[in-house]
């Protein structure tokens, strides 16, 4: 069993403006095995604390840690914290000219598991892994994201998740911008991810629709920068009937 | 082997209106015609003429390259007089070290290429010394409907100053590949021009990796309407290193096009990279279409890229022009996505600037060649970047 541990995390940026905190105190647990939603509104800092997680160089953390399974990932670099189990995929994911998606992947498959795959089997897995997105074989020859639909780059990232096969996700938006069949297939991605049962993932998004394909565990509501609230199913369908008015005049008092 | 006859549009000078510009100069076989530079001229500002080695004082010398030849079925390689050279046609030095190697070079190389090659003609030119100074001129004639691939390989070290001219039929199809793979010490300044028939293709691939100082004037413009070139480069420029491409696209026809592309890298205190980009298109060339693009990555501090693109239009009736230059660092962005996938920041960096060159590499189509231009890159990366710990 693993656990992804956010403890007291507070983080800025660097703004044109100067210094503006982001994150105030971020409390998370996750245990794999688990699915946490996370919701809350625009600017709220969700992406902020995926980001930060992950190591994004803008992002400045000044207090708080972050533990997979008691080590903390903020020593580590950003491809570090990747080898050690985590994996973001992101609400914007980047386009690298002229870098192959097949060469991509086998470069990041070989850097997480430190040898590299087998040649045989490796084309079929990432043959199969695009199929079931539904993204066209011919897409490994493509540069990566380059030209690629938003729809196609979210696919994209999740094609990743399922050949990495990482210890904990972090799913920014990954919904937002699919349409209803993207969805379901992206849905059944992660589904057959954390089944793996050992797993854990924290889904980052704006709509209940994605948690009719995806049984959140726990939902928290983020607002200002923390967590205003945590609990199941209900709190997201509440949310859904009532907005986060409340959570943020709450947390604006 | 085609024969040179009167209608010969090749041979026949283009009569066109004079453009007044400073970015152009007027042809002329003459060296008279081309004054020693100061280096605050236009076309000479950004070169270090001191590193010249006195090319252009345009002392003669007789010193050769070594040429090795494999030349397919359909290409033939003899010796010409300057005067039937220059009879040949094409376009005539457009700066003084064109010039100077025309009257210097005692002759001219001829290659002819007729009919659909069935393998790249290979061309290697070697030198063992900077002392002596090698004055080139070649010509290249390449008949109507040829197709052909076609690489002049240099290798070694030199001070070579040299003028080819590419004379190539209607509806040919010719891939020219310069490779520049000098040792540290070489200077090379060569003019290409290049005269495209009616519906011709070429595409013109520079890559140039080698050398202390490369100075690279390329010079088009079209004999009939339709033709196309492709204009494609890539640099690496190393401590030290002088690497300077420039391009004039004349426009001198109807429906033909440019495509301008070239990349660079800099690594290492005073590496010197120079892109100019010019284009012309004149009142004539009505319905063309043209592009340039340049892109500098640079990789440490103490390097400087200079990129110029310039485009004049003198007619309102054009398919499409632009340009666009960058120069940058790597991408935060690029680099983070890659290490967010594990990839470790050496080999992050790798695959962008692989990416970065593999764009215009894998266009040749010369599978050896792309593998050869792919390794060195790889090896120039070595010492910035590093090599990675993860095997490939
Ligand atoms: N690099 C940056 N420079 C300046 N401000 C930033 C930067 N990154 C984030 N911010 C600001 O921090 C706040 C939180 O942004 P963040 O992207 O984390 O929000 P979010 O909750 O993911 O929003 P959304 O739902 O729109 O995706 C916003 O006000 C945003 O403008
Ligand atoms: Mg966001």
């Amino acid at each position: 069993m693993s656990t992804l541990e956010i403890k007291n995390l507070h983080v800025s940026v660097e703004t044109e403006d100067g210094h503006k905190q982001i994150l105030r105190g971020v409390d998370l647990t996750v245990n794999s095995g688990e699915v946490h939603a996370i919701m809350g509104p625009n600017g709220s800092g969700k992406s902020t604390l995926a980001y930060a997680v992950a190591g994004h160089p803008k992002y400045d953390v000044t207090d708080g840690e972050v533990l997979l399974d008691g080590v903390n990932l903020l020593d580590m670099t950003v491809d570090e914290r990747a080898r050690a189990g985590l994996f973001l995929a992101m609400q914007y994911p980047v386009e690298v000219p002229g870098v192959s998606v097949a060469n991509f992947l086998r470069t990041a498959k070989t850097a997480i598991d430190g040898e590299a795959p087998k040649l045989r089997t490796w084309v079929k897995d990432v043959n199969a892994a695009l199929e079931r997105m539904t993204l066209d074989p011919s897409f490994a020859q493509r540069s990566v994201n380059e030209g690629f639909s938003g729809g196609e780059k979210k696919r994209h990232e999740i094609a990743q998740l399922e050949l990495l096969n990482p210890k904990f996700a972090i799913l920014d938006e990954t919904d937002s911008g699919l349409d209803i069949d993207a969805l379901r297939v992206v849905s059944e991605g992660v589904n057959r991810y954390s089944s793996q049962g050992d797993r854990g993932v924290l889904l980052i998004t704006h709509y209940t629709r994605i948690l009719n394909y995806i049984q959140p565990d726990y939902v928290h509501v983020f607002v200002a920068g923390r967590l205003a609230e945590t609990g199941g199913r209900e709190l997201a369908e509440q949310l859904e009937a009532e907005g986060y008015d409340k959570f943020v005049k709450a947390a604006a008092v | 082997m085609t024969t040179v006859t009167e209608t010969d549009a090749m041979a026949s000078a283009l009569e066109l209106e004079h453009v007044e510009s400073h970015l152009h100069p007027e042809p002329s076989y003459d060296v008279a015609d081309h004054p020693k530079p100061t280096g605050r001229e236009e076309i000479w500002r950004f070169t270090p003429l001191k590193r010249l080695r006195g090319l252009l004082d345009g002392a003669s010398s007789d010193a050769c390259l070594q040429w090795k030849e494999e030349l397919p079925q359909g290409v033939t390689l003899s010796t010409i007089s300057t005067d039937e050279a220059k009879a040949l046609g094409g376009i005539a030095p457009l700066d003084r070290l064109a010039a100077l190697a025309v009257e210097n070079a005692g002759g001219a190389a001829l290659l002819t290429i007729d009919g659909e090659l069935d393998r790249p003609a290979r061309i290697t030119l070697s030198g063992d010394t900077i002392d002596r100074t090698v004055w080139g001129h070649i010509v290249v004639k390449v008949a109507p409907f040829a197709k052909a691939t076609l690489l002049f390989d240099h290798v070694g070290t030199a001070t070579y100053a040299a003028n080819v001219t590419y004379l190539v039929g209607d509806g040919a199809q010719l891939d020219v590949v310069n490779l520049a793979d000098w040792q540290d010490d070489a200077v090379h300044t060569v003019q290409n021009g290049i005269s495209i028939g009616r519906d011709a293709a070429v595409r013109f691939f520079e890559f140039t990796l080698g050398g202390d100082l490369v100075r690279s004037s390329t010079n088009v413009d079209y004999r009939g309407p339709g033709g196309s070139v492709d204009l494609l480069g890539v640099y690496f420029a190393d401590a030290g290193q002088h690497l300077e491409h420039r391009q004039f696209v004349d426009h001198t026809a109807p429906k033909t096009r440019s495509n301008v592309e070239y990349k660079g890298a800099l690594q290492g205190q005073d590496a010197h990279t120079v892109w100019i980009g010019n284009v012309l298109i004149r009142k004539v060339a009505e319905g063309i279409e043209t592009f340039e693009q340049n892109d500098n990555l640079v990789l440490t501090d103490g390097a400087q890229a200079d990129s110029v693109p310039n485009l004049e239009i003198e007619t309102g009736d054009i398919e499409g022009a632009g340009h666009a230059s960058t120069t940058g660092r790597f991408d935060d962005m690029h680099l983070f996505y890659l290490q967010s996938r594990g990839i470790d920041p050496t080999e992050a960096k790798r695959l962008v600037v692989h990416g970065f060159f593999n764009d215009i590499i894998r266009r040749i189509g010369v599978e050896d060649l792309q593998d050869r231009l792919m390794a060195a890159i790889e090896e120039e990366l070595a010492t910035v970047v590093g090599t990675p710990e993860v095997a490939r």
